[in-house]
């Protein structure tokens, strides 16, 4: 008997999908990229001063996406996870879905592998659903994006809902495409002035 | 009438003086997991509507929070117990210190004066090694007339110097939490 979840939906690319959620952002939305291979790939589509790249804290994009929500109620604030670090913060899903920040849009980069190490398999690959966890949180607006089109449609609907959004994609095993330059204190700071936070020196 | 008052409360309780220094230093957000000995202070946050405070599933999602809050603008503080600041280290160390957060910790100490649980008594050893292993500042409160001293000035310094800082609250300074409660 195999408890495998049934998943109806294509298998795609991180760097493509990240390039096509970039491609979107026209009102100096922030992005926050999780450690490792989501904040490379963000970095590779094109750095913007409101993108913010996680070079430790393994889970916590989304709890510091909240943050950044809770902080700036105005602005569209996404937040790039991968399952595996999601999968060490389950418990932020439901301090996400208490909350109902109406500005943030959560996407998990889902390949079942720790890819960076080696690709191991995470424990929930074979079993678990993210997306029916992030629903049994109480994030109900959550969905598997069935391909490409549909992410990118998910992530336009997201824009204009009164409730925070996750998305999960399946992606495959693919390294990421560049390495974000790994200084936290420019990171940080160049997010700020992104934000408007702070005024260029 | 006034005379009875003055009895019940001849000085300000140390959860009071937290309240009022974190509003004159503009600090709204409150993200917690909770112990016993906050429930007082806890319970006054959430009835001031100058605050947004609630809880958090662990400790690190409560300091991820607040870093994503300080980067966008909004100051903030973390309540939690001894045991809770023991699972961050990684998190002090990859996020806090290293980008430059002025992450305000309030640690509500058990382990020592009065410990009846073991467990308690050997984590609580590892807190002040793991502060001191990344050269963070921090204080232990014990006496309540230095308390708002120590409170305004901690956090004016974690601010100003964007460097997190522990303020950790003995059971000298809150009674603590004992056996029998």
């Amino acid at each position: 008997m195999s408890s495998s979840p049934v998943r109806n939906t294509k298998v795609m690319n991180r760097f493509d999908l990240t390039s096509r959620l970039v491609a979107k952002l026209k009102h100096e939305e922030a992005v926050i990229g999780g450690i490792g291979n989501t904040n490379f790939d963000l970095w590779a589509a094109g750095h913007r001063p409101q993108n913010f790249y996680m070079l430790g804290s393994m889970g916590l994009a989304f709890p510091i996406a909240l943050g950044v929500a809770l902080a700036q109620p105005d602005r569209r604030i996404f937040a790039l996870e991968g399952d595996g670090s999601l999968l060490m913060q389950l418990g932020s899903l439901s301090t996400i879905a208490t909350l109902k920040p109406k500005n943030l849009t959560m996407v998990v980069m889902d390949n079942g592998i720790y890819q960076i190490t080696g690709a191991q398999p995470t424990p929930g690959a074979a079993v678990a659903d993210i997306v029916a966890i992030a629903v049994a949180s109480g994030l109900t607006n959550s969905s598997w994006a069935a391909d490409e089109d549909d992410f990118e449609r998910l992530i336009e609907q997201s824009m204009s809902t009164t409730g925070p959004t996750l998305i999960g994609v399946r992606i495959d095993d693919k390294p990421g495409t560049g390495t974000t330059r790994r200084d936290p204190v420019q990171i940080r700071e160049r997010f700020m002035h992104g934000m408007g936070v702070r005024e260029p020196l | 009438m006034a005379v009875a008052e003055e009895k019940t409360s001849p000085e300000k309780s140390w959860h009071a003086i937290v309240l009022q220094t974190l509003k004159r230093n503009d600090i709204r957000l409150v993200p917690y997991v909770p112990d016993r000995v906050l429930t007082p202070l806890i319970k006054n946050l959430h009835a001031d509507p100058y605050f947004t405070t609630f809880a958090t599933a662990r400790e690190e999602e409560a300091v991820g929070i607040v870093s994503g809050a300080w980067m966008g603008g909004m100051r903030s503080a973390v309540l939690m117990q001894t045991s809770g600041f023991a699972t961050l280290a990684n998190v002090l160390a990859s996020l806090a210190v290293p980008y430059q957060i002025p992450l305000i910790m309030f640690v509500s100490e058990r382990g020592t004066l009065g410990e009846f649980n073991y467990g308690q008594s050997l984590v609580c050893r590892t807190m002040r090694p793991v502060l001191d292993s990344l050269a963070m500042e921090h204080h232990t409160a014990t006496r309540i007339d230095e308390f708002e001293f120590i409170v305004d000035r901690s956090i004016k310094q974690a601010v100003t110097t964007q460097a997190p800082v522990a303020l950790i609250l003995s059971p000298l300074l809150t009674g603590g939490k004992v056996f029998d409660k």
